[in-house]
């Protein structure tokens, strides 16, 4: 579960206010869309959420963590119930898909013995299979963000966070990303999706959390109506 | 909350601190190069006052003193003095050695040089001297000092200068050695940590993601600590052959020049100074990656 409670965010570096005094709640197993213009402090979320920031002030519980004090050493653990899928991918090119995976579930210490048989079935999901011995350079955009998603989803976490993930997608690729994430979110994951592609979010009958200047200023099911509503 | 703590891979580990040596193979050549360069020197140093230890325990453990009879007296006055000798304090034995013998003992000594001297037989420029053995070492000052009050004895020899001339030598020998080990340790952390920072550097990305995904520091920092252990480890194995011919060649030369310098031989010491070499190899690549990596792992 993930829950923020009046919290502000200031940048030391330009004293940006990106966040004011935001409230936020989602529950397991949900499917919820962030939308916001540019700047309206969405990516700052994300990385409250992974403890990468800690609020200025305010509370911030993801699945049992208090990020507002949590310690240096449990950070990793946070980390590992949630999976970030980075706008860039940040995928490594000098390993395989598969390596690029498997790299993840080595890294929290998981057995050879179950890596084997994890991996293959995460790029399966995600249509990966035969692909699993390519670098990175050698699939296309969409192709990579798959693999981005494979890796996010291989440690099995609680949640599923995806940073503008239709960001360099056509349209059909969007729709096909949108049904991988819907099929992720019925085995039971969570799923936040931070995007403003409206379009995308207006086909789909989903939570929507609207944000602007660091604030929510709308959070309703099935689509995102706001500029109509102006 | 999971918090599965498996067992670690070390095979996964060692593979990837290896990945770093050979991703960088010049650089991890040349610190091995200037690390073990570094070990060599403190090592060589190190022998040096471990050969001084040796021969200062040799000589304290004699304890004899020759004592020279004044050359005025007669053979026979030069016997009586037998007497007043033993009745010196902390005296155990003592010997009457003539002249004559003592030339005899002088020209053994000398060996094939000894023709040389066999003319000044006729007028031996030796004296008279007694072999003393004392009871305890530890009272040596003072008892030659005693020996010396006695009336006829002319002079007194011992080991004790020479002695107190290496002890001197090993004081200097010493410091010399633990300001290298100051200055070249540190010379040797210094690069271990430059090495791993180009290591991590290169690897920044993977790092991050790793952190990302809910890696441990301890997992990150392992693979990074192993090719510092590496590092260090093979420079002191290159440190100790390196050490092993200089030491033999050193000292050779020295006893075919000088005869007298009795030298540790390599084989006695190997055994010592091999897990010394790879212990501080590994010391030092340690302590060197560590450093950089505590400054890298921050945030
Ligand atoms: N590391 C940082 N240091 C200082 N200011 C920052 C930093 N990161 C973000 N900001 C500022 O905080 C505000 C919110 O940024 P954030 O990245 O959360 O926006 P966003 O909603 O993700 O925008 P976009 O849709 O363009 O990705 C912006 O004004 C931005 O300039
Ligand atoms: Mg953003």
């Amino acid at each position: 579960m993930i829950e923020l409670q009046d919290v502000y965010q200031v940048y030391n570096e330009g004293g940006t206010h990106a966040l004011n005094g935001i409230s936020l709640k989602i529950d397991d197993g949900e499917f919820v869309f962030v939308v916001g213009p540019s700047g309206s402090g969405k990516s700052t979320i994300i990385k409250l959420l992974s403890a990468e920031l800690r609020p200025t002030q305010g509370r911030v519980h993801v699945n049992g963590f208090e990020i507002e004090n949590i310690p240096h050493k449990d950070i990793p653990y946070l980390r590992r119930t949630i999976g970030v899928v980075y706008q860039d991918f940040r995928l490594i090119d000098n390993k395989t898909v598969y390596e690029n995976v498997a790299f993840v579930m080595r890294a929290v210490g998981a057995p050879q013995r179950i890596i084997k048989k994890r991996v293959p079935y995460v790029l399966e999901l995600v249509g990966l299979k035969n692909k699993s011995r390519r670098f990175p350079h050698q699939l296309s955009g969409g192709e990579q963000q798959r693999v981005a998603i494979a890796r996010a989803l291989v440690n099995n976490p609680d949640v599923i966070i995806a940073d503008e993930p239709t960001g360099n997608l056509d349209p059909a690729r969007s729709v096909e990303l949108m049904t991988l994430l819907e099929k992720i979110n019925g085995l039971g994951t969570t799923v936040l999706v931070v995007t403003h592609e409206r379009e995308l979010v207006n086909q789909l009958e989903k939570r929507v959390v609207a944000i602007e200047r660091g604030v929510v200023i709308s959070d309703r099911t099935g689509g995102y109506y706001l500029d109509e509503e102006k | 909350m999971k918090r599965s703590s498996s067992r670690p891979d070390w095979g996964y580990f060692i593979k990837e601190g290896l990945t770093g040596i050979k991703m960088h193979g010049l650089m991890s050549f040349a610190a091995v190069t200037v690390i073990a360069a570094c070990l060599l020197i403190i090592a060589i140093f190190g022998l040096v006052a471990y050969n001084i230890g040796v021969l200062i325990d040799g000589l304290a453990s004699q304890n004899e003193i020759a004592v020279f009879v004044d050359e005025n007296l007669s053979r026979e006055e030069a016997q009586a003095l037998q007497q007043s000798l033993e009745s010196v304090p902390n005296v155990e034995s003592v010997t009457f050695v003539p002249k004559e013998e003592a030339f005899d003992i002088y020209l053994e000594m000398l060996g094939e040089d000894a023709y040389i001297m066999e003319d000044l037989r006729e007028d031996n420029p030796l004296r008279d001297e007694y072999r003393i053995v004392m009871k305890d070492v530890a009272l040596h000052d003072e008892t030659v000092e005693a020996l010396k009050e006695v009336v006829g004895i002319a002079a007194a020899n011992s080991e004790k200068e020479i002695s107190d001339k290496l002890m001197q030598m090993q004081r200097i020998v010493n410091a010399v050695s633990y300001t290298l080990v100051a200055l070249l340790g540190a010379v040797s952390i210094f690069i271990i940590s430059n090495t791993v920072r180009l290591a991590m550097f290169a690897r920044r990305e993977e790092i991050s993601i790793m952190k990302m995904v809910g890696a441990t520091d301890g997992f990150i920092r392992i693979p990074f600590i192993v090719e510092g252990m590496t590092l260090g480890l093979m420079a002191g194995l290159v440190a100790f052959f390196a050490q092993w011919g200089v030491y033999d060649y050193i000292t050779e030369k020295l006893v075919e020049s000088s005869g007298i310098f009795s030298t540790v031989a390599f084989s006695e010491i190997w055994s010592m100074l091999l897990p010394i070499m790879l212990a501080s190899g590994i010391v030092i690549g340690i302590l060197g990656s560590v450093l950089t990596i505590r400054k890298f792992l921050r945030v």
